[in-house]
């Protein structure tokens, strides 16, 4: 049986459950509902569970093991003289020869041994399928006869259901920290890999990134330097540039509209700006490199300055043009936190309007607005498609503004897509990045969302 | 002012006000309250200016995708050339070599062709053409010794030449179509057989190397599964964290790290949710590279946050009042939440969960990293076929330099944009029709 077939197969096992335990319960009633403990329905549900659950949990599991597990039994099989003194990756290649061969397609082998390993393969994999869909037909139909026994009467159905259920919806809000769990050990394990390779410290601090690994060990260039200076300084550079753009105009119109705005013109000027936000960051991309980039070179050389194709300005300046209803949303909500009266106060004693903002409102909003800020520069620091567009692939350690200099992202698209093998140190520093990335932007939103949401119980 | 006059002889207070000096300040004042007030229309008239701009490039880089330049031919469908047994047979009629008479039925429209010249005219239609022509054959054996006229896509050099984006002014060398290729489309033109119609290769096709063959349908049907996925996946388990949180989790450490999760989560930068994917789904569970699967459960993955701070958000709105008269009249807790809470927070549940996959939508990065960039000419037909999503395919085309290309880009681009906008107004319908105050 094919996985989704299974599926299908436990799902009806489930309803025919339902349906079974239902009248079961209506059953043992003798007539009287009102006798049951449970509503008929929870008794069905209480059927259903024990088919269901247990049945696609064991299906589950299979689908997640049933390759490692056969190809080590295929491996433990092999005679030792093909394995004898082998390397990981050598095994690694003979297993894909033996796969092949099994499946009959790419660089078979004809070697006896690998023949029959690939028989073997073929077996296995025929026996687990089979053995597999029998398990869970099987663990589904006990799992309905276990809990079709208990129903009756004083059967508590509604209690275990209920509590069925919740166990359920705490395995839903535990995937948020399995989730985060998972990136941070998915990346901890593959930039320790990279670091057995690559010295941490030079890493960190090199002045040196130049990715290209050798595919032949005569190739010139061949070792690869990872020193990732360069790569941090271009990302901080374009989001420094982003952010030049983005707070200024983020916040002054946060400012007009929620300070002097009529309320028509806000109505229809602040779900406006919201579109920049909905815009998917593909298309700033295109933008950038079809309109910006091109505008930025001509108004270069009209002054005699050299910008280059892919230059930092024009990424940077699209992406402050993406963070711009970012920025000024939230110093709205920050700065509508700050109490009428101290508003009034300033207005009372004469201030103009934009006195009372410049001198009592921000200072009041200020530490909201900062949080609100160091979000978007996470933001920055982490959006990916505008630079892989719009920013340049090779690392330049400058702090120019019309060079192209490459950032975290772009290297970890760089490096991940194309097809060299999956753990050379070129792919491995992907992660590494990633694990920095991961780190800062980690940093920076807890501390910004603990600001803001502080100041914003302050006022309340 | 009331003081001056009751005291007319405190001419030093009254200047404090009336002096020149006092003018000056309070002119000086309202001039930088004005400044103020400009700062802030200058600011707003920038961001909607970008965006202006933005929308203005993309339409006027991309209606022309929308027409496709045809060429209308009369193809004799020579017996001698497909099928010289008589047979009829399908499989026979697949493999015969069509472009011999797409070239011939061309050489016929353009009036002749001068010596030399046969490959120059035959780049003016797609490579595409031969397989309308095998279709048709396909399709209708039975005309088989007929001349049909067949309207068959121009190459997109042709295409770009007849819908004017192609200058005669820029010399020869610099220019995709030649001297002699502009005088065959004149001929061409002259006789009829040139029209531009709607482009249904762009809506019905998957990606190709060919602009003028290149659809989006792979990329739709990609998005499609994918968001499939997506939804199938984020939606009950959203919901269930959700109503955890807010009705059943007391305050505690595992609570308030629940919390900071969802939170940091939501602000976690894309490309790390797709390399988890590339780490964990593809590189330890070995589920395939490039399939809607893996890019659903990415994307699910980013888009909890959103839902269940929606569904949060809407449970909270519920008043306590119902759920105090549902445990009233004996409902358990689940009871009062799944028959009473829930139904009246739920179009809040809805609009969330439509932006959510908006954004899934629109989101490019971690699909980059699982392989859903991969050049793909077929649509896919399950969740684990190789597959492509609308803004992969986008930033597949924006990396072409055709003309062809960047017009289809820009016409995805709108199509992505067209998406979008119908979800969003759906989920802001959603919410101004059933948004209950309490």
């Amino acid at each position: 049986m094919s996985p989704s077939l299974t599926f299908i197969v436990i799902g009806l096992l489930a309803i025919g459950g339902y349906l079974m335990g239902r009248r079961r319960a209506v059953a043992v009633a003798g007539g009287r509902p009102a006798a049951l403990n449970s509503l008929p329905g929870y008794h069905g549900y209480y059927v259903a569970i024990w088919a269901g659950v247990p049945a696609a949990l064991l299906f589950l599991a299979w689908l997640v093991l049933r390759d490692p597990v056969i190809s080590s039994l295929v491996m433990d099989s092999l005679p030792e003289t093909l394995t004898a003194g082998k390397s990981q990756a050598e095994l690694d290649l003979l297993l894909a020869t033996i796969r092949n061969t099994a499946a009959g397609v790419g660089f078979a082998s004809d070697d006896p041994a690998i023949v029959t390993a690939a028989g073997h393969l073929n077996a296995l994999q025929d026996n687990s399928r089979w053995m597999a869909s029998a398990i869970v037909l099987v663990v589904a139909l006990a799992g309905i006869a276990f809990a079709y026994a208990r129903l009756g009467p004083a059967f508590l159905a509604r209690g275990r259901v209920e509590s069925a259920i919740r166990v359920a919806m705490l395995v839903c809000s535990v995937i948020a920290i399995v989730t985060t769990l998972g990136i941070l050990l998915s990346m901890l394990f593959e930039s320790l890999r990279f670091f057995q390779r690559y010295d941490p410290l030079d890493f960190i601090f090199g002045l040196t990134w130049s990715p290209q690994t050798a595919i032949r060990e005569d190739q010139v260039g061949s070792s690869g330097a990872f020193g990732a200076v360069p790569v941090f300084a271009g990302t901080l550079l374009i989001s420094a540039i982003a952010m030049l753009i983005a707070v200024p105009i983020g916040l002054m119109s946060a400012i007009y509209l929620s300070e002097y705005a009529s309320r028509r013109v806000r109505a229809v000027v602040k779900p406006v700006l919201e579109i920049l936000a909905g815009i998917p960051t593909v298309v700033y991309g295109f933008f950038a490199v079809l309109t910006v980039a091109p505008a930025f070179r001509d108004l270069g050389a009209l002054v005699g300055l050299p910008v280059a194709a892919n230059s930092a300005i024009a990424a940077g300046v699209v992406m402050g043009v993406m963070i711009i209803p970012f920025v000024s949303s939230l110093s709205d909500d920050v700065m509508s936190a700050v109490p009428r009266a101290l508003r009034d106060g300033a207005a009372g004693l004469g201030a103009t309007r934009s006195e009372t903002i410049r001198q009592v409102v921000l200072p009041a909003a200020l530490p909201g607005i900062v949080g609100a800020i160091l979000l978007a520069v996470s933001r920055a620091i982490g959006e990916t498609m505008i630079v892989v567009m719009a920013a340049g692939l090779a690392a330049n350690l400058t702090a120019n503004p019309f060079e192209a200099v490459t950032t975290v992202t772009v290297q970890i698209v760089a490096n991940l897509t194309g097809d060299t093998a999956f753990d050379s140190t070129k792919t491995l520093s992907a992660f590494a990045l990633g694990l920095v990335l991961f780190i800062v932007t980690l940093f920076l939103n807890v501390f910004a969302l603990a600001i803001v949401k502080r100041y914003r119980e302050k006022y309340d | 002012m009331t003081d001056s006059v009751a005291n007319p002889p405190a001419p030093r207070f009254a200047s404090v006000h009336t002096s020149p000096e006092a003018r000056a300040r309070l002119r000086r004042r309202y001039a930088a309250e004005r400044r103020f007030r400009i700062y802030g229309i200058v600011a707003i008239a920038l961001a909607l200016g970008v965006l202006g701009v933005l929308f203005f490039t993309l339409v006027s880089q991309g209606y022309s995708a929308f027409v496709q330049t045809e060429i209308a031919l009369d193809v004799h469908l020579d017996p001698e050339t497909i099928d010289p047994e008589g047979t009829r047979d399908p499989a026979r009629l697949q493999r015969v070599r069509y472009n011999r008479l797409v070239e011939a039925a061309l050489r016929e429209a353009a009036g002749g062709v001068a010596e030399g010249q046969e490959r120059a005219l035959a780049a003016l239609v797609s490579t595409g053409a031969q397989f309308i022509v095998r279709d048709y054959v396909l399709a209708n054996p039975d005309r088989i010794g007929e001349t049909v006229r067949i309207r068959v896509p121009a190459s997109s050099n042709a295409d770009q030449a007849y819908k004017g984006f192609i200058s005669r002014d820029v010399p020869e060398n610099q220019r995709r179509i030649s001297d002699a290729q502009f005088a065959m489309l004149d001929r061409l033109e002259e006789a009829g057989r040139l029209a531009t119609g709607f482009n249904t290769i762009l809506f019905t096709n998957a990606d190709s190397r060919q602009p003028e063959l290149a659809g989006l349908w792979g990329a739709v049907k990609g998005s499609f599964y994918t968001l499939l996925v997506c939804l199938v996946l984020s939606f009950p388990i959203g919901i269930g964290a959700a109503i955890y949180l807010e009705e059943f989790a007391r305050k505690g450490r595992l609570t308030d790290l629940i919390e900071v999760n969802i939170n940091n989560l939501a602000a976690v930068p894309s490309i790390i949710f797709g390399l988890l994917g590339l780490a964990v789904f593809i590189q330890l569970f070995g589920l395939p590279r490039s399939a809607p699967l893996v890019g659903g459960i990415v994307l699910a993955l980013m888009t909890l946050p959103t839902i269940i701070i929606a569904t949060r958000a809407s449970l909270k709105s519920v008043p306590p009042s119902i759920r105090e008269a549902a445990v009233g009249l004996g409902a358990s807790k689940l009871q009062a939440i799944f028959h009473h809470i829930l139904p009246l927070a739920f179009p809040g549940v809805l609009t969330g969960t439509i932006i959510g996959m908006a954004q899934a939508l629109g989101e490019t990065a971690p699909l980059l990293m699982i392989g859903m960039n991969a050049f793909i000419t077929e649509a896919p037909d399950g969740l684990v076929d190789g597959a492509t999503a609308l803004p992969a395919q986008i930033y597949i085309w924006a990396d072409s330099p055709e003309r062809g290309f960047v017009e289809r880009t820009s016409a995805g681009i709108l199509v992505l944009l067209v998406f979008l906008i119908c979800m969003n107004g759906l989920a802001i319908y959603l919410r101004k029709r059933f948004e209950k105050r309490w």
